[in-house]
């Protein structure tokens, strides 16, 4: 290195490079501990639920049968906003890259981004007072009409604050994490293969499945993945957009409830074991979405390595 | 025509395709039959567009397949389908957009920017509505609370973001640790929001005894959402600094540090500003971590270090959820609308001021 050479010449000044690369060397570090001591924190605050009595956990039957239904519940939000916003944003990060004229691709582009900069309270006082009436009338004539299906099982909620609802606002709140994602990825797919699939007469959909999805799926497992991590964790909206309660099956009726919204709408009030309890509730939501976030990095780190061939 | 003088039959390559006006009759045909079924089940205009595009597809996707085959008639499909995802996906923006600026411009004024809720009870609200006087109480607390505890998470985190980037990027060899950072970065980046609100009021618990909530706490709280946003944003943009600059640094005997802060940094400092900029623009909107690390305050307080705070989101959170008078909530819907209202011109004037920092204070290019 030729910095080590120039190092050495100088008189003065060392402390100066010692004291810079030090203070960054400290900095990057301080992020891995902060990692590592919300984990460890969040196990201390955690622990006396584990060592409690069963009886004085919420419910009385133990901290496993408190925190079942609201996992559960916490992956149906997910996966209905997922099922919803996986296919709307592949549609749209397709047509953004391959459908819309050129001019105006970047413009929409940043007209998708403005959904993500809306806060998400925000987003939970529309999905509670606009889009939940509205939603009602739907519900009532799902429970009416396919109420033997037992996710529309009636009676429907009258005011339609209901799992769907929450999962719909969902949906609209990590719609622009795949979006941008999956663009990214499909702006990359290399031209040659797009071209060489049009001059043998494909369509431009017959283009899209043969040279476009097959290159980017990686890239959209990852997208849908971070989606999920985002939805898995989303608080503000669940909070106030369900009705929360028991486990149930319809997701038409009030009921169901998310970790993070549990957390947020009984902590202000908790001290003592419920404190722990809500805290044991935060863990199980980091584990999981460490997870959830883990696998996906690791796709797009293994994608980075094939994608570089082009 | 300008084949038609040379051969009366249409051009090969066009032969067996729908002419240009052949959509537009389908969309015609469909509007209509839209509104037709719509009318059966109770005409809204929800109703007519959901059937008419719903026709629409069917037939255009069918009258494609007639006249063109299968293959046509599926990229045909896929187009509507696009296009119509896209649509999708602008209406709830555009609900979302509407309904703040409708709920919320009637409770905009100088009362509600510059008082706090204190004092402001279900009594003084009952006889608002009653009696039509103007609705009393405000966010100027909350305004005051957004901005501080958001100042002191920046504080915290740039340094700590900015030296951390300068440490992948200019220290780093590429070693284990590097990537265990960026790796954990990008974990750290999934961390739910409350999850963040739960360590900084786990940590100050354990510190300074249960029940500890201040300002501060909810600025370390945010600021763990913050840094990785920095370190990303700052990442990208020290990378992009070209290697020729240093160099030319170096060749002047200048030391690394000296080279780092007086040539790299400046050199990418507009990327930096906008990137924090953003970053300041996603943590300004959270309420979670605000809700279980500040509590709730309904009077000004301009100590972060003591005593419960509010910000907007959870102001927000808890007009709409609690309202002051339980009787009467309009006035503290309206509130909430207003503040609403407020925090997403915040957020969208932090947008825009980043965007033209980058293009503004963005280096001279040579060329």
């Amino acid at each position: 290195m030729s910095t080590n050479a120039l190092r050495r010449t100088g008189g003065g000044g060392q402390s100066g490079d010692r004291i810079f690369s030090g203070a960054s060397l400290a900095a990057g570090c301080l992020i891995l501990g902060v990692l590592f001591s919300v984990a460890v924190f969040l196990i201390i605050q955690a622990l006396p639920v584990f060592g409690a009595d069963p009886a004085e956990i919420t419910g009385g039957e133990g901290f496993f049968t408190y925190i079942f239904p609201i996992v559960i519940g916490t992956v149906i939000a997910a996966a209905i906003a997922l099922l919803i916003a996986t296919p709307l944003g592949i549609g749209v990060a397709l047509f953004i890259s391959h459908y819309a004229p050129r001019r105006f691709a970047q413009p929409f582009g940043y007209v998708i981004d403005l959904l993500a900069a809306i806060p998400s309270v925000v987003y939970g006082a529309w999905g509670y007072s606009v889009l939940a009436p509205q939603l009602a009338l739907a519900y009532d004539w799902l429970a009416r009409n396919m109420g033997w299906i037992p996710i529309f099982e009636g009676p429907a909620s009258q005011t339609g604050r209901t799992m769907l609802t929450a999962g719909i606002v969902l949906a609209v709140m990590v719609l622009p994490i795949i979006t941008s994602l999956s663009r990214e990825i499909f702006l990359q797919t290399p031209s040659l293969h797009e071209e060489a699939a049009l001059a043998m007469g494909a369509t431009r959909w017959e283009m899209i499945t043969m040279a476009v999805l097959p290159f980017a799926r990686p890239g959209i497992i990852s997208a849908a993945m971070l989606g999920l991590g985002r939805a898995l964790g989303e608080t503000m909206a669940v909070a106030l957009v369900l009705s929360g309660g028991g486990l149930t099956a319809s997701l038409i009726q009030s009921g169901n409830q998310t970790i993070a919204a549990e957390i947020a709408l009984n902590f202000p009030e908790a001290f003592g074991l419920r404190l722990s309890e809500l805290i044991a509730a935060g863990l199980v939501l980091f584990v999981i979405t460490l997870a959830v976030n883990m696998i996906a990095r690791w796709i797009i780190s293994r994608h980075k390595e094939f994608s570089g061939a082009n | 025509m300008a084949n038609a003088t040379l051969t009366p039959r249409r051009s090969q390559l066009t032969k067996g395709k729908l002419p240009n006006w052949a959509m537009w009759a389908v969309l015609a045909g469909a509007l209509i039959l839209g509104a037709a079924v719509a009318a059966l089940v109770g005409f809204s205009i929800i109703s007519w567009a959901i059937f008419s595009a719903v026709f629409f597809i069917i037939a255009g996707t069918a009258v494609t397949g007639v006249a063109e085959g299968g293959r046509k008639a599926r990229n045909r499909l896929a187009l509507f389908l696009i296009y119509g995802a896209f649509i999708v996906a602008l209406l709830p923006l555009l609900s979302v957009i509407w309904t703040v600026l409708e709920r919320g411009v009637p409770g905009l004024s100088y009362n509600f920017l510059f008082t706090s809720m204190n004092g402001v009870t279900g009594a003084i609200d009952n006889e608002s509505v009653a009696e039509g006087t103007p609705v009393l109480g405000g966010a100027y607390h909350a305004i005051v609370g957004t901005l501080q505890i958001t100042l002191w998470a920046t504080l915290i985190s740039v340094p700590i973001g900015l030296l951390a980037a300068v440490y992948l990027v200019e220290y780093s060899t590429g070693g284990s640790l590097a990537r265990a950072i960026t790796f954990f970065v990008d974990v750290m980046t999934g961390i739910p929001s409350i999850v963040a609100g739960l360590f900084a009021a786990a940590l100050f618990g354990q510190l300074f005894g249960p029940g500890t909530r201040t300002g501060f706490v909810a600025a370390v709280a945010l600021s763990v959402l913050m840094i990785p946003v920095v370190v990303r944003s700052t990442e990208e943009m020290l990378k992009i600094v070209p290697n020729e600059l240093r160099e030319a640094a170096y060749a002047l005997g200048v030391r690394k540090w000296r080279t780092i802060t007086k040539v790299v940094v400046p050199t990418a400092i507009s990327g930096i500003a906008s990137g924090v900029t953003l970053a300041i623009a996603r943590v300004i909107g959270e309420t979670a971590p605000i809700l279980v690390t500040a509590g709730f305050a309904s009077s000004i307080n301009w100590n972060v270090f003591g005593d419960w705070m509010s910000t907007l989101p959870t102001f927000i959170y808890y007009q709409i959820l609690t309202p002051t008078s339980p009787t009467a909530t309009d006035p503290s819907t309206q509130r909430a609308w207003a503040a609403a209202l407020v925090l997403i011109i915040m957020v969208m004037l932090l947008n825009l001021v980043a965007r033209l920092i980058a293009r503004l204070f963005a280096p001279k290019t040579s060329r």
